[in-house]
């Protein structure tokens, strides 16, 4: 077993994958247990559990709101010792222009609280946006076991 | 390679040398060497590894061969590790193997043509028996450190029920965002099993109260207001106070007292109790 | 179409949530709770969540539309259960639901809401009760 040492961080090692497309709301049931199903076989606690399928609710609902859907990756990873869920969310929507803006407190382009992104950067111990206007949006968190 | 041959009818010889090897390595570093654990654990050792070792597969540490010798040699430096050895001393126990291999073959590999190969492929094979020493030693000692921690925010969180329906949760050291989600887990945990309606944080034990963790004590009094319980922060020093206001933390939201006493009367007044003093010509101010 | 179930036991409204919720859900559930709070006069809302497992923003203002809305319509609202992980990853979010009153369980969040009924009727014109606590 050996860990890619890459500016600093670790890369982390796949386990398991499996694809989830959201396309309705309902969807969102069914991603959640099967996030739920990763966290549960690495043996994540109740509360990062709770705070990570908070987490991909939030962001499920900025796909469908804005993208009209799109597909999560849901992985269990490792690096080192240290298991994690990792989740991807892709979509093919208009994507965010200023993705700063949208990371600050308090700010929405839809009708919510503007909670979105910066509170689900909160629940989770890793957070990735990579977004290009026209051709869509794609969000990468991770919460650790122990983290 | 005939070699591997010779080898397999020097098992003997290579068992004794490798444990006189310890011996002294062992008084070397002023251990007392313990016989009977290691003798079981080397003897076993020289028997699967000798007994595992073929021409074919000499040059492939992955072949399904070696399993049952890595699988002890895991064993023997997991238990090392915990039993608190250096890692020097788990990294003799391998090298010596080696050593006492290639002692004992020394007269055959003088007269064959394929020592050079043999030496080479043997180091590889023996190298690579060492990382695994190393990274289960290192594992080992993790393991040792993941349950010290696991001990230590354990006790270090105990929830105390004073009175009925008031829980009391003294904090001592510092507060980052995993202790503080221990700490409120545990917390939330105890109001719902027992009911109760106010909680007070003692932050006597903590040394300083910064923005950060100002934020911490702000966020768990928001959840356990959510559970449908009051909390009340106590034990804040004067200097404490200072910081707070000097950094202009808004701590005006919720109740602070400065003492775990001054708490526990707020919270007797929330839940409508008073203290009385039996001796009825003297009366507590409340 | 799944709906939530309303409940009405004197002058109050119970609703618990027994499913995970998504959106639609609990938009309907908005609308069905605020028409039945005017329909049935109703003093209060006691909304018991002790099953609900993830609670995101959208369900949280959710929760808080209907106590503001009920308080338009002079009803009280409780949430009651809120289970542990799921209080401390709405205080992470930044979603401490502060308009919305809560209790431990249904038994404490009726005696909230009787609390919060009689201190109203006391104030206003029923002065023949005998309590008289604050």
């Amino acid at each position: 077993m050996t860990t890619l040492q890459k500016s600093g961080t670790m890369i982390p090692i796949t386990i398991t994958k499996e694809t989830v497309l959201v396309v309705k709301e309902q969807d969102v049931v069914p991603l959640r247990n099967t996030v739920k199903q990763c966290a549960v076989k690495i043996k994540m606690g109740l509360v990062n559990q709770t705070k990570l399928i908070t987490a991909a609710s939030e962001l499920v609902r900025n796909m469908l709101r804005y993208a009209k859907g799109g597909a999560v990756l849901v992985e269990t990873v490792s690096v080192g010792r240290n298991q994690g869920v990792k989740l991807t969310f892709q979509d093919d929507g208009p994507g965010i222009a200023d993705i700063n803006q949208a990371m600050q407190d308090g700010f929405s382009t839809g009708n919510s609280l503007g909670l979105g992104l910066p509170g689900t950067k909160r629940l989770v111990n890793e957070f990735d946006i990579k977004s290009t206007v026209g051709s869509g949006t794609t969000v990468t968190i991770i919460k650790w076991v122990n983290g | 390679m005939e070699i591997v041959q010779v080898l397999k009818k020097r098992k003997q010889n290579v068992l004794k040398l490798w444990l006189d090897k310890q011996a002294h390595d062992a008084a070397l570093n002023g251990n007392p060497f313990d016989e009977g654990e290691i003798n079981d654990y080397v003897e076993k050792l020289v028997d699967t590894f000798v007994d595992s070792i073929e021409n074919s597969n000499i040059d492939d540490i992955k072949s399904a061969d070696f399993d049952a010798v890595i699988e002890l040699l895991r064993e023997v430096s997991f238990k090392r590790a915990r039993q608190g050895f250096s890692p020097r001393e788990t990294g003799l126990f391998i090298f010596s193997l080696k050593e006492s291999i290639l002692e004992v073959l020394s007269d055959d590999l003088k007269k064959s043509k394929e020592a050079i190969p043999f030496i080479i492929t043997l180091s590889r094979l023996m190298d690579s028996l060492a990382t695994v020493t190393f990274e289960t030693f290192i594992e080992g000692r993790e393991d040792v450190i993941n349950r010290q921690t696991d001990e230590i925010s354990e006790i270090s969180t105990p929830v105390i029920k004073v009175w009925d329906g008031i829980l009391a949760l003294p904090i001592i050291g510092t507060l980052d965002s995993s202790r503080t989600q221990t700490v409120l887990e545990n917390l939330l945990q105890e109001i719902v099993e027992t009911g109760s309606s106010v909680a007070i944080l003692d932050i006597s034990g903590v040394p300083t109260v910064d923005s950060l963790v100002a934020q911490h004590l702000l966020k768990a009094v928001s959840a356990t207001r959510l559970m449908g319980a009051e909390c009340i922060i106590s034990g804040i020093r004067p200097e404490i106070a200072q910081t707070i206001v000097y950094l202009g933390i808004d701590l005006s939201q919720i109740v602070t007292k400065s003492t775990l006493a001054s708490a526990l009367q707020h919270a007797f007044r929330i839940l409508n109790l008073a203290v009385r003093n039996n001796d009825t010509t003297k009366t507590i101010k409340k | 179409m799944e709906r939530i179930p309303i409940l009405k036991m004197g002058q109050f409204l119970l609703v618990t949530i027994q499913v995970d919720l998504y959106d639609r859900l609990a938009l309907d559930l908005e609308a069905d709770l605020i028409n039945a709070v005017e329909k049935n006069a109703a003093k209060g809302v006691l909304i018991d969540i002790s099953a609900v497992s993830i609670v995101d923003s959208f369900m949280g203002r959710i929760l808080g539309n209907i106590a503001n809305m009920s308080r338009l319509l002079d009803a009280q609202t409780v949430v009651v259960g809120i289970q542990p992980a799921v209080a401390i990853t709405l205080v992470e979010l930044g979603l401490p639901l502060t308009g919305v009153r809560t209790a431990l369980n249904v038994e404490r969040g009726m005696e909230l809401l009787n609390s919060l009924i009689t201190f109203d009727d006391t104030t206003e014109e029923w002065d023949d009760d005998t309590d008289n606590d604050h």
